[in-house]
This record gives C-alpha cells, structure tokens and sequence, in this order.
C-alpha cells in the first residue's frame, strides 16, 4: 500500500518536473481523473568495483522485462562503459594532452575539445540513437548520464495504451 | 505560440542550490566568502609589484635581462594557475532530482525492511567492494544521494564534490577532482616564484651593499624590506604544502583521507585507489583525463520557461530529442495549459529546503574543514582554527593550576 501511494508521488513529480515529455502530460490529465499510476523510471547505479571510473552496472532491472530484450539491454550498458572507459583511459595519449596543455598554463582548452568532451558528444549521439531505434518504440527513453552528473542511467517508462503491455 | 514566449532566459547556474557565486553568466564558479581569496591575490600582485620596481630594473642591468623575464613568466603562470583553481567547477555532484531521491529513498526502505515504531532507523550506509577492497558509501542528507566513493559534502559550499580534497580559502573554492591538479602547479609554482624573489632580494641586497653600504642600500629601496619579510613567511607554509600534497599524489590520496585517516594501515585497510606505483599515481593525478563538468551551468532552465521550451525547437536538445524520439508529437494546447497551472508546484522542492538538512551536516564537516594541514600560507589563521587553539591554552592553563 506504501509502496503504492509512493509510487503515485513518483509520477506526480515526474509531471511536475519534466515538461519535455509530451506523453507525461496526458499521464498528468489522466491523474486528475484519479486513475492509477502510469508511468514510472528507472535507475541504473554506478558499479564502482574497479575503483572511480564512471561504469554502470549491467544488471537487468525487472521493471524492463516486459519490455526489451534483456540482452538488448546490456549491449547497451556495456557500449556506454566502454565508451567511458575510452574516455577515462590512462595511457600515452592522455598524458600528452595533459603535458601539453599544462605547458601552456590550460589556456589551449579555450580552443580545444578534450578528449573526455569528444567522447561525450559520442555518447550523447549514441543515447539519441538507441532511443530511436530500440527504446522509443518500446515505451522507453535513456537520459544521457551526463544530464544526471554521471551517478545513474536514467529510465523512463511510459505507459502508452497503444503501445504498452497494459500494466 | 510565439506570444507565450519567455521573456528571459533562465540558465541553471540560476538554480543551483550550492552556496556558491557566480559571475560571467555562470563561466565562473567560487565559494560565497572570497575575503581571504582577495588577500592571496593581494599578496600575490602586491610583492610581484614591488619586486618588479625595485629589484628588476637594477638587476636586468647590472645581472642580467633575463631575470625580470624569467619572472614575468613565472607571476603569469602562477596568476593562471589561481585563477582556475579559484573559477572553475571543483567536481560538484548535482542533488538528485526527486524522482531519483524518492528512488533511492523507496531502495533503503527496502533494505531495511520493518523498523519497529520506537527505534531508530540503521545508518543509512551502503557497501561496495572497490578493487577487493570493501568501502562505506555514506548516504547525504543534503544531496539525497549515495556519495561515491571518495566524494565528500563541503560544509561551506553546501555542496558535495567528487575527490573532495579540502576546502580552501585562499583560493575561495573547494579543491576537488576538477581543480586539483591547478591547484597543485598554483602551490608549486608559488613556491618557485617566492623563492626565486626571496634569493634576488638577497642578491640585489648583497650587490647594493657593496656598493653603497648596507643601511644605505635599505633606505634606497624600502620596498625590498617588505619583500624579504612577506616571502620569508610564505615560503615555509607554502614550501611545506607543496611537499605534503606531493606526498598525497604520489600515494593517490586526498587532503580529506589522509586527515581521517582512512587508509591509514590499520585493520589492513589500504587504499584501493592507488596503482602502487609512485610515478603512474603522478601521471593519473596530474596529466590524467580532464573531467568536464556534470554541472551544465550555462544550460537553459526547461522548467522555468516551459511555456516556450514545450514549443521552442532551438532549446535544448533533450527536449527536442525526447518529444521526437518518444514517438508522440502530440503536443496539444490543452496539455500546456495543464503544465503550466501545474508550474508553480513544481519547484526543486528537495532543494528549497536545504538549511534545515543542512545543518547537522555542517557541524561534521566543520571539523574537517578546520583541520590545521589544509591551511596554507602563514598570517592571519582562519577563524574555525581559533577554536583548537583556545582549548589547547585553557588545557595549558590548567595544567598550570594543578
């Protein structure tokens, strides 16, 4: 029953919150007519076990299992931290970029891109195209991690009739 | 829909909860007390200036031009240095919205299942095995979120920043996981910079005097005097700093651990985030990947302006890419309408509330903040230090009386 009622706060915030999700809105106009909860997200953790290098954990959550394919998932998951990874990745080149930009007391970074922001802008293409391809249709939409400092995988699950398995 | 639109942009720097300042639209980002920020830069420019009045003019003629050189380039660099420690994003962690915090929230509840009405509920501590090393996340009250590891709450700042190092006054920011390694070559090139006036006050002292004996040479330049004496006071503080924060990165530690002792030996408890290798530990703290920062100051507000946002195709991306990719266009005059009622209940609430949380949090990282070895250079001692100082007399004093 808790869980419930806390689930029902959830969404109403959710509304409150994002007015960038069309389909919320109509979540919203159907909670004034006291109907039940509709719409719900997701979080996927950090897994620190190799220390602080950004990396989520792969576990499935079951709130997807109707939804998409499990190993659809974690391909996902595992693209984003291994792109992370390249991002973060000690070596050759990023003491380069380190050296180099110390030389010039940091002030190459007002005209260069990092390493870490080319790698980012990839990220964001890829969330944009995985939420088109494989999680839009499916009711579901990936917020890039960076939208969230780095600290969760957000999900969101829209419940659309026409479209969701009518939970 | 172009009659609705907002009047202003809000950019989120706007919103940030943090008690920090802004300036440049959000480009720069310090703490709220800049006063003994302001007394660095003084002592900084001020004894550059005098060196360069006094002792650059006779000494690029009768040493050698490439001194005030030298030193330019030396005052530039360490001014550079400050001035991004000071400007830029220490590595805040952003509060969790409050989906995410009641996410969390509904977690522990589930992990603590059924407290009984009269006890109190266990501390809201999480465990992770970082590099089979076993680490206590500590949950903040503030932020609503699960630190990670090696992220820790400035009282001052109110905010929680990743690879917390210490609060810093002198430069009126946090040092954390973006700005320390500047904050490292700032210390550094200090170092070099006063003791490099502090030897050619003495040279230029020396060579004056053989010419001109030596209470005359004073007298000539009263400048030098001053010199002497305010890097005479800086170079051993800002020596020593140097050295022990060359000893943290060579063992990948922060401020923060080593005054906790966190990694201390004891219990067999090492530090899982050292690669046991002096110079990779240097390479990774201080050429290492240079994080950007997750605060997106300078991003447009969606909630504020949702009128136009809702519509508007320039603003951010995500609104775009969301309301596209999630398949329904289906925007309709009708559901902006619902929004925007909805809008004036729909504030960060978590967020609003913070002095209240934020209090209990204060008094804990107080403690931290004072500690003696993240002070730096010498003169006026900050004011949380007094507090030790007068416990340590009145014990002096009792002592005394037995």
């Amino acid at each position: 029953m808790v869980q419930d009622w806390r689930k029902l706060e959830v969404v109403d915030r959710c509304v409150a919150d994002s007015y960038e999700t069309p389909t919320m809105a109509e979540t919203h106009s159907l909670q004034d007519l006291q109907q039940p909860a509709v719409s719900s997200k997701v979080f996927v953790q950090r897994d620190y076990s190799s220390g602080t290098i950004c990396k989520f954990q792969t576990k499935f959550p079951s709130e997807l299992e109707s939804r998409v394919d499990k190993q659809q998932f974690e391909e996902t998951i595992q693209t984003l931290n291994n792109l992370y990874a390249e991002a973060e990745k000690l070596g050759g080149k990023s003491y380069l970029e380190g050296c180099l930009a110390c030389l010039t007391a940091y002030t190459i970074f007002l005209c260069m891109e990092t390493h870490y922001e080319k790698v980012l802008k990839k990220i964001a293409r890829y969330i944009k195209d995985q939420n088109e391809k494989i999680y839009a249709p499916r009711g579901l939409l990936l917020t890039d991690p960076i939208e969230r400092g780095l600290r969760v995988v957000e999900i969101t699950i829209f419940e659309d009739r026409s479209i969701g398995s009518g939970r | 829909m172009s009659a609705v639109m907002i009047t202003r942009k809000v950019r989120k720097w706007e919103k940030l909860p943090g008690k920090n300042t802004f300036c440049c639209d959000g480009r720069v980002m310090m703490a709220r007390q800049k006063g003994v920020f302001y007394l660095t830069l003084f002592l900084i420019i001020g004894t550059c200036s005098l060196f360069f009045a006094f002792e650059c003019p006779y000494l690029a003629v009768h040493l050698s031009p490439a001194i005030p050189v030298f030193a330019a380039v030396l005052f530039l660099f360490v001014m550079a240095m400050l001035l991004r420690t000071s400007f830029s994003d220490p590595g805040v962690l952003p509060r969790a919205l409050p989906e995410e915090a009641t996410f969390i929230e509904m977690e522990i509840e589930a992990a603590n299942g059924n407290v009984p009405a009269g006890q109190r509920p266990p501390p809201r501590i999480r465990n992770v095995q970082i590099n089979n090393q076993i680490v206590k996340l500590k949950y903040c009250y503030t932020c609503k979120i699960f630190r990670p590891p090696r992220a820790s709450h400035c009282s001052i700042c109110d905010n929680c920043v990743d690879r917390f190092d210490h609060h810093c006054p002198w430069v009126g920011n946090c040092v954390g996981k973006r700005n320390y390694r500047y904050f490292y070559l700032f210390t550094l090139s200090l170092s070099l910079l006063t003791i490099y006036i502090f030897t050619f006050d003495i040279v230029h002292v020396a060579m004056r005097s053989v010419d001109s004996g030596f209470l005359n040479t004073l007298k000539e330049t009263p400048g030098t005097v001053l010199e002497v004496l305010v890097c005479f006071f800086t170079l051993w503080s800002v020596v020593g700093l140097t050295g022990f924060h060359t000893y943290l990165i060579s063992l990948n530690q922060t401020t923060n651990e080593d005054i906790k002792g966190s990694w201390s030996g004891k219990n067999r408890v090492q530090n899982p985030y050292s690669h046991k290798n002096i110079i990779k530990n240097c390479c990774e703290v201080l050429c290492g990947p240079t994080y950007p920062s997750v605060l997106d100051r300078r991003g447009l507000m969606q909630e504020d302006s949702s009128v136009s946002t809702c519509a508007d195709p320039t603003s951010s991306s995500t609104s775009t890419s969301s309301s596209s990719s999630g398949g329904n266009n289906t925007v309709s005059q009708t559901t902006h309408a619902i929004l925007c009622l909805q809008k004036p209940t729909a504030p960060l609430i978590p967020n609003e509330h913070t002095p209240d949380d934020a209090k209990p949090s204060i008094a804990a990282s107080a403690e931290k903040s004072s500690s003696p070895k993240e002070e730096h250079p010498p003169a006026t001692k900050v004011p949380p230090l007094a507090s030790p100082e007068t416990d340590a007399e009145t014990s002096i004093a009792k002592d005394k009386t037995h």
